[in-house]
């Protein structure tokens, strides 16, 4: 059953550096946080210049009545994103897409980078209950920890450099723990590579695996068709309506 | 909501509360907008591309953001007629919109077929895409010339008793010449612009942003282009044109109305905000009031060239 969606000027209530290149943003949009569930997402507009399309984020926290999306300052839009300060409107479209299963006994939950965002409040919802493997290049990469610690069971880290937790990725360390742990459920984003193979290793294991695909998009909508996804069977979904959450068997990721 | 009289508009012998459309491949079927506005409100809705056979589309990168506008080669992804005719119309007949369907045809005699098979209770109208930039079966090898074009719209004409709307390239040397054959040909109405060809070139890789290579620019750039063409083959044709190209305000359809079109048609700035029609109708009907003009057809054509 389709939420509702809106479109509403958001009073931004903090717009924060938290790394190198990431952002952190809340803002304040009641009606959008009501219907928001985990996996997800906004578009923001950012009115400035000739940008035109708005940008697509995952829903990383909901509070009372704010959303808090993260980003990384990759182009333009990121980048005029950055200068927004507290107070300041942005025009907020959503909540968009289906999110996550948040019915699992035991989920872990696996990030790689910006992919880190919606699970963040996936693990919120999990109220504790869940593990969360987290890759980065480097220890800056892994910020991302001190959010998720109040919300989670068990946190394992893995670095390129080793620099935090064990030196590798987030594919080295995962058959360990689908070994160690009889989890119902593996809940992956992050670069197309990564989520291939954690749910090629998932399905080894027989753990259902969900996976949160990127693509670029215009509308959010399911009207333009440029998110188009291929799935197993030979068909099309759209990354926009059908996912962003998808179950791994779903789709070529 | 607006229920004007102001707005009112008769085009092709349907009623409409406004002469405000949504242009094909930019809103769907419709039912992707319904959160946002009453879709009644509109003078029509132009559904997505449809063809005989369902098409999956273009692989690879589909969209890229240019300045003030955008690229797209969607590749007309689309689940047939057959499918649209028996899931998609009864699923939206609710709304109460005019439902234009867009066809594409790898043939004069395929756009018949399609003409025919959409010769149904729940159809407003046809419009005969001849002007896809995105495949090469077809579409704009049938824009880019007059006895082409025209065979299309006497084949479509032939297979139904719709309204036939031509929607001509802006992809050619001289669109009045083009327009004038679909007009003798029996088209019923006109509607431009279809996307400017265009590419994007990712300065990293050197290599093209979009899977396609080359895509339909669309968007504001595009509008002194579209309103150009708009205004050029008014001149040229004496039946009703449905203006579009870079549509995102009310000011912006005013030219449209005054450079000749008979109605506008609202592209790509339904992904930028998905109330852009409505905001679009209700400004046209404050610029009526201040105006003292009591219907919207007191603009059409109205240019003053001293």
């Amino acid at each position: 059953m389709a939420l509702p969606k809106i479109a509403v000027d958001a009073s931004v209530i903090i717009n924060e550096q938290v790394s190198e290149d990431v952002f952190r943003l809340e803002l304040l949009c009641p009606e959008i946080a009501a219907y928001s569930k985990p996996g997800m997402f906004v578009q923001v507009r950012v009115d400035k210049g000739m940008l035109l399309l708005r940008r697509p984020f995952g829903i990383a926290d909901v509070k009372d009545k704010s959303i808090t999306v993260f980003y990384r300052v990759l182009g333009e839009g990121t980048k005029a994103l950055t200068s927004v300060k507290s107070g300041d409107l942005l025009n907020v479209l959503g909540p968009l897409g289906n999110g996550f299963k948040t019915d699992a006994k035991r989920p872990l939950l696996v990030g790689g980078g910006m992919g880190l965002a919606p699970l963040l409040y996936l693990a919120r919802f999990y109220q504790g209950k869940a593990d969360i493997l987290m890759g980065g290049r480097n220890k800056q990469e892994i910020f991302w920890e001190e959010y998720f610690r109040p919300y989670a069971n068990n946190i394992f880290i893995t670095t390129d450099d080793g620099s935090v937790g064990t030196k590798g990725f987030t594919t080295s360390l995962l058959p360990q723990l689908l070994t160690d742990t009889k989890y119902d459920l593996v809940a992956v984003c992050g670069p197309g590579i990564m989520m291939q193979l954690i749910s090629d290793i998932a399905a080894k294991y027989d753990v259902p695996c969900q996976v949160s695909l990127e693509k670029r998009m215009a509308c959010g909508l399911g009207a333009c068709l440029s998110c188009a996804v291929d799935t197993k069977d030979g068909q099309r979904k759209k990354v926009c309506k059908d996912g962003p959450v998808f179950w791994a068997e779903e789709v070529q990721i | 909501m607006n229920e004007s009289s102001r707005l009112k508009t008769t085009l092709l012998g349907i009623p409409m509360k406004s002469p405000v459309m949504t242009s094909s491949g930019t809103f769907g079927f419709g039912e992707e907008f319904a959160d946002f506005l009453n879709l009644d409100e509109l003078g029509g809705v132009f559904v997505k591309g449809t063809t005989l056979l369902p098409r999956r589309g273009n692989d690879g990168v589909r969209i890229a953001e240019t300045p003030a506008g955008m690229l797209n080669c969607i590749g007309l992804e689309n689940p047939g007629v057959d499918v649209f005719l028996n899931e998609t119309l009864p699923r939206i007949a609710k709304y109460n919109m005019n439902i234009f369907v867009n066809i594409s045809g790898g043939s004069a005699e395929e756009y018949g077929i399609l003409a025919e098979k959409l010769d149904v209770d729940g159809v407003a109208g046809i419009e005969l895409n001849v002007s896809c930039p995105n495949v090469k079966d077809g579409g704009i090898i049938f824009g880019t010339d007059p006895k082409a074009a025209a065979s299309v719209v006497r084949e479509a004409k032939k297979h139904t008793s719709k309204p036939v709307i031509l929607k001509l390239s802006p992809n050619v040397t001289d669109i009045t010449e083009i327009a004038k054959a679909c007009e003798d040909a029996g088209a019923d109405a006109l509607s431009l612009i279809n996307t400017l060809m265009g590419m994007a070139i990712d300065i990293k890789t050197w290599k093209p942003v979009l899977g396609n290579i080359t895509g339909g620019l669309s968007g504001p750039c595009v509008k002194p282009v579209a309103l150009r063409l708009v205004w050029q083959t008014a001149q040229a044709v004496n039946i009703p044109i449905i203006g579009q190209g870079g549509i995102s305000t009310a000011a912006d359809a005013i030219e449209f109305f005054l450079a000749g079109a008979s109605a506008v048609s609202v592209g790509t700035a339904n992904f930028v905000d998905p109330y852009a029609t409505t905001k679009i109708i209700q400004g046209l009907d404050d610029y009526l009031e201040k105006n003292n003009l009591s219907n919207i057809s007191e603009l059409v054509g109205k240019l003053k060239m001293d």
